[in-house]
């Protein structure tokens, strides 16, 4: 089986409307008093089929939440190191929630590996104010694997190539 | 254009600043007054949290305030991919591959396989196809790695 045929997930189909919302909060929810309202009017539908209509999105994780998203860079977290290790395959879905629950990772996911090459299954994004807060982040993960360590890495962006948001076409 | 990371200076934060950060990084309500719900949590207007927010993201203390799309449930493909690239051939390889739309982002790493990119696509077998396009267009080897399980995403910063 392919590694993407293993991504597929339960599905919301998004309809019209949900699209133009989505297109409409692309770049933030409106800071007005009354966000929803002011959606609702610019696609011409009532304030409670908008509320409706993003709880819904969240509720089947289209939405994960609405939030803040801080620029890490701005606050001083300037080491931002990406962790890959290889771990055993019988053990990843137990370790990859442990890892992903420690405050400095933001991103933990299972990738495959290509062999013999790339060896690493696990990656997991750990972010500090120095590369030292980084390599202290690591030994925090090589103690939570423990024996089932068989190796790891960390690479850092030395260059950004390119960086768009989100898009959905029309 | 997006400044590198290392132009940007760090900011110091106020007290007010922190406490927003904090509360917001965990999600708003779907309400009709959410900004109002949230002020009265900390003890602030809306209006004055409404200005802080503003005033945030113009200093890109914030990237963004809104809701968070999980890109795959949207319908889309997405895959992170990697490949070597020499050394002598690297900016046009990196113009070659950002050329394309489904390229969403970019990074140079420090690694033999140093060009790591975001594949995001409208539909989910549109990837391999982009990726073959790719090994194509430069002559190089993509490593797909779409994720096979998600374990953790999210920026909390306690700040």
């Amino acid at each position: 089986m392919s590694a993407s045929a293993l991504m597929s997930e339960p599905g919301y189909q998004l309809g019209a409307i949900d699209r133009q919302l989505i297109k409409l909060t692309q770049a933030g929810l409106p800071l007005v008093s009354k966000p929803y309202h002011e959606l609702a009017s610019q696609v011409g539908i009532s304030p409670d089929e908008v509320k409706a209509r993003f709880q819904r999105m969240q509720e089947f994780g289209v939405i994960r939440r609405i939030a803040a998203v801080p620029n890490h860079y701005r606050l001083g977290f300037r080491a931002n190191g990406m962790t890959v290790w290889n771990v055993p395959d019988a053990e990843i879905s137990r370790l990859g929630p442990k890892i992903g629950a420690l405050d400095f990772v933001s991103h933990c996911y299972h990738r495959p590996r290509h062999l013999p090459d790339w060896p690493y299954n696990l990656f997991a994004m750990v972010h500090g104010h120095s590369k030292q807060d980084v390599q202290d982040h690591i030994s925090a993960i090589a103690d939570l694997i423990g024996d089932y360590n068989q190796g790891c890495d960390v690479l850092y962006s030395t260059r950004i190539l390119k960086k768009t948001g989100l898009r959905l076409a029309d | 254009m997006h400044a590198a990371p290392a132009e940007e200076s760090t900011t110091v934060l106020s007290e007010l600043e922190r406490r927003i950060l904090n509360r917001l990084q965990d999600g708003m309500p779907i309400c009709d007054q959410p900004y109002l719900a949230v002020a009265n949590e900390l003890g602030i207007t809306e209006q004055a949290l409404l200005d802080k927010l503003q005033a945030m993201l113009d200093a890109r203390i914030l990237s963004r305030f809104g809701p968070m799309f999980h890109a795959e449930r949207l319908g889309g493909g997405l895959a992170l991919a990697a490949m070597t690239v020499p050394e002598e051939t690297f900016d046009q390889v990196a113009e070659q591959v950002n050329q394309l739309p489904e390229i969403a982002h970019n990074y140079q790493r420090n690694h033999h396989l140093n060009m790591w990119f975001v594949i995001a696509t409208e539909q989910q077998p549109d990837v391999d196809t982009v990726v073959e396009r790719i090994e194509q267009i430069t002559g190089l080897p993509v490593y797909n790695m779409p994720k096979i399980e998600e374990y953790y995403v999210g920026l909390r910063f306690n700040v």
